[in-house]
């Protein structure tokens, strides 16, 4: 039986304050499984996230990243072996397109020479014309683009798990689309160990191989799609029903 | 207008090599301010408890007034004295607060979703500070930089009051011979360099923040680099200029001026010396403490002033026994008084020549009824001096009709001129008395102690240069209370300069 990419092994997590924010969590991640969990604001999402690339400890519990335990990692190794896409906000404004792209790479004391060819497949990758978007600022791009180059820059030294906080959270309909179907044949190609967190059941369902619902910091179902679709927790209908629908609203009284 | 700039071109090279003093120290001070300022920022921004005492206590020392600074550093050793050293240290803890304070909120200004995507990419601290953190808050930092640097363009010119040099050379000198031509020729130089160093810096910052650049950290680095370098430069040509065999240094008005001015020709001439000029120098207490700490070798003291103000004995009217209680009490320290030169600058009580004539006043007693309804002006001195203020009212059971206005004293004569105040304590030998028309009153009843002009020297200087002794010697009782006035006349009335006055004095002496 291959190793679980990551394991959360009955994870519980308080928060500096006092609250409780994962209760004996548990979830287990196969390699190159796209997971997507789903839930509300303020239900422990990202600090699942968190969680895998060491920038959080559980409090009891463990994580299990590639069959080792967060806390034996050298957390600079583990980081750069697990790329990030964050909302919106997560480029550096202070450097170009391919500037930022190319961070990881030059932390990894990379030769110019192999990141310019890096850069530029990267940009392919996501969509991104080399000549007309690398020495662009963040500021100059659309959010849909702003967001391709993050994922850009997560893949940049090709790590094995890939997490992506709320990554189309701000984006228009539209571009949220065109983005999911970009992702699914990005992943076609890449085959990374995917955790996506997500407000919007829809997404969950547009992304993931297996969708989870977090709900008072527990992993209270996790299966794939068509298996949620028809779920009786009352906790995973409440998610369900918030998928609007055209004909739900056009119906008369 | 015209008088400004025949004064400039005139001291075209003295111009520039102040101008050069004056960009040299305010560079310095910042870039050092800099070195300190901005890992103490680093360091603080991380840890808040340590940010609030830091800024307030950064706070506290800019609120101290320069001079009041320098006057605190006089005693200290190492860091204070007089001259650039102690200017440096000055400026410097100006220069500290602001960029602090920019470098701190510069880095808290940072988005913490940008320096949380740093370390989720896993950055060490070093390359977070280095890639992320630094580039993000420079444009703050020099905005602090900035701030910095032009409030050090106008505090150096305080410096010229510790004999560190720069344009408040002119300021300082044109207030003692009180001509604004001479404190414009300072003064102007140093608002058009603030001007500029706004200027260049404001680019800077926006260049920085304009984003439209690569590769800024090194050149900005470049910039510091030759900005170092050219610091080191100077600094080596500053060196050379500090470092004359004896020091003469003088007080801060026109009549020392002169003497200091012809202590040093007479050593280039006589001894053969090389003499590093640091007049200008404060008052008295700041000459005594520079003379004790042998910043300078020497400087001219008046035997009533050292007995008072720097001994801190009673008044006496005995020339003699002044003297030689003097000279005794400056033996126990280490220091020599030579033979006085030959005049006596007492106090003068002075009022304008119309109301002596017009009312027919000669002696103080006689101004005693009038002063009831007069309003007097004292430089600060005389009003702190156990032989000024105090004991002449006591004396002569003087009364004015309102509290004195103290002033700077080289001031008080026009003031007295123009009518704004109505009776001054000058100097005996001023010449503006000669100038403005102003009128002595006789000191009938004895008040003022003696105030016999003597070098007072470093022990150890005369012992180590035996022919600078005799040649200091020979100037005893050479100089007139007549020949003092002609001096300063010829200075502050007629407006010549300082150098060539002295020069032909001493070619008349011979």
């Amino acid at each position: 039986m291959p190793v679980p990419a990551i394991e959360f092994q009955q994870v519980t997590f308080t928060r500096p304050g006092g609250r409780l924010v994962l209760d004996r969590f548990a979830l287990t991640v196969e390699p190159g499984e796209v997971v997507a969990l789903v839930g509300r604001s303020g239900a422990g999402k990202t600090t699942v996230l968190k969680l895998v690339n060491r920038l959080l400890l559980p409090e009891s519990g463990a994580v299990i990243v590639e069959g080792r335990d967060t806390r034996e990692w050298e957390p600079i190794r583990l980081r750069r072996r697990v790329g990030y896409v964050l909302q919106e906000v997560g480029l550096f404004p202070h450097m170009s397109v391919a500037e930022n792209v190319a961070v990881v790479p030059r932390l990894e004391r990379w030769d110019d020479d192999r990141i310019a060819p890096r850069v530029r497949e990267l940009l392919d990758l996501v969509g991104l014309a080399e000549q007309q978007f690398a020495t662009r600022w963040p500021d100059e791009l659309s959010g849909g683009q702003r967001q391709r180059v993050g994922v850009a820059r997560a893949l940049a030294i090709d790590p094995p798990v890939l997490l992506m906080d709320e990554p189309f959270g701000a984006l228009d309909p539209l571009t949220r689309a065109e983005l999911h179907a970009e992702f699914r044949r990005i992943q076609q190609r890449v085959r990374k160990t995917v955790i996506i967190v997500t407000h919007d059941m829809a997404e969950a369902f547009a992304l993931g191989d297996r969708v989870g619902v977090i709900d008072e910091g527990r992993l209270v179902a996790c299966d794939r799609p068509a298996a949620m679709a028809v779920a009786q927790d009352p906790r995973v209908r409440r998610l369900l029903d918030a998928i609007p629908t055209i004909d739900a609203r056009l119906k008369p009284a | 207008m015209t008088r400004l700039f025949a004064f400039w071109s005139s001291h075209g090279t003295e111009l520039a090599s102040l101008v050069g003093q004056h960009v040299l120290l305010v560079a310095a001070s910042t870039l050092v301010a800099v070195a300190i300022a901005v890992p103490l920022g680093i360091f603080a921004a991380r840890r808040p408890r340590i940010a609030a005492p830091l800024t307030a206590t950064a706070n506290i020392v800019q609120t101290i007034p320069s001079l009041a600074m320098f006057g605190f550093l006089l005693p200290v050793p190492l860091i204070g004295g007089v001259g650039a050293r102690a200017a440096l240290v000055v400026l410097i803890c100006y220069a500290l607060l602001p960029i602090v304070r920019t470098t701190i909120a510069g880095l808290r200004g940072i988005d913490p979703a940008i320096r949380e995507a740093g370390v989720a990419m896993g950055m060490t601290s070093a390359e977070l500070l280095r890639q992320v953190e630094l580039p993000l808050a420079l444009p703050s930092i020099v905005a602090g930089v900035r701030v910095a640097a032009v409030v050090g363009v106008g505090s150096a010119t305080i410096a010229a009051a510790i004999g560190a040099g720069g344009l408040g050379e002119y300021i300082y000198r044109g207030l003692s011979m009180v001509d604004t031509t001479v404190i414009l020729a300072g003064a102007i130089p140093a608002a058009l360099l603030a001007l500029a160093v706004d200027a260049v810096l404001l680019w800077l910052q926006r260049m920085l923040s304009s984003r439209r650049r690569r590769r800024s950290p090194r050149a900005l680095a470049s910039a510091a680099a030759v900005a170092f370098a050219v610091v080191l430069l100077t600094s080596g040509v500053a060196a050379r200029w500090t470092s004359g065999a004896i020091v003469v240094g003088s007080k801060n008005f026109t009549e020392q001026l002169i003497l200091g001015e012809l202590l040093a020709q007479t050593l280039e001439r006589d001894a053969g010396v090389s003499v590093d000029r640091r007049l200008n120098l404060g008052g008295t207490l700041i000459c005594d403490r520079a003379l004790t700490t042998g910043d300078i070798d020497m400087y001219v003291e008046y035997t009533g002033t050292a007995l008072t103000a720097v001994f801190h004995q009673p008044v006496h009217n005995n020339p003699e026994v002044v003297f030689s209680s003097v000279r005794d009490l400056y033996a126990r320290s280490g220091r020599t008084l030579l033979p006085p030169l030959g005049f006596n600058n007492t106090f003068a009580i002075l009022v304008r020549g119309s109301d002596a004539r017009s009312r027919r006043l000669r002696t103080i007693e006689d101004a005693v009824p009038e002063a009831r309804r007069w309003r007097p002006g004292f430089g600060y001195e005389f009003v702190e001096r156990p032989d000024g203020l105090a004991g002449l009212a006591r004396t002569y059971g003087l009364r004015f009709a309102e509290a004195p206005r103290v002033m700077d004293l080289t001031l008080s004569y026009r003031a007295l001129a123009a009518g704004q105040v109505d009776l001054i304590a000058g100097d005996a030998t001023a010449g503006l008395i000669k100038g403005l028309d102003l009128v002595q009153l006789e000191d009938n009843r004895r008040y003022f102690p003696p105030y016999d002009a003597a070098i007072v020297a470093r022990s150890a200087t005369l012992l180590r240069y035996p022919d600078v002794r005799a040649s200091l010697e020979r100037l005893s009782g050479r100089i007139s209370a007549l020949d003092m006035r002609a001096l300063n006349y010829a200075a502050d009335v007629e407006h010549r300069d300082i150098p060539r006055i002295v020069r032909e004095f001493l070619a008349s002496l011979h």
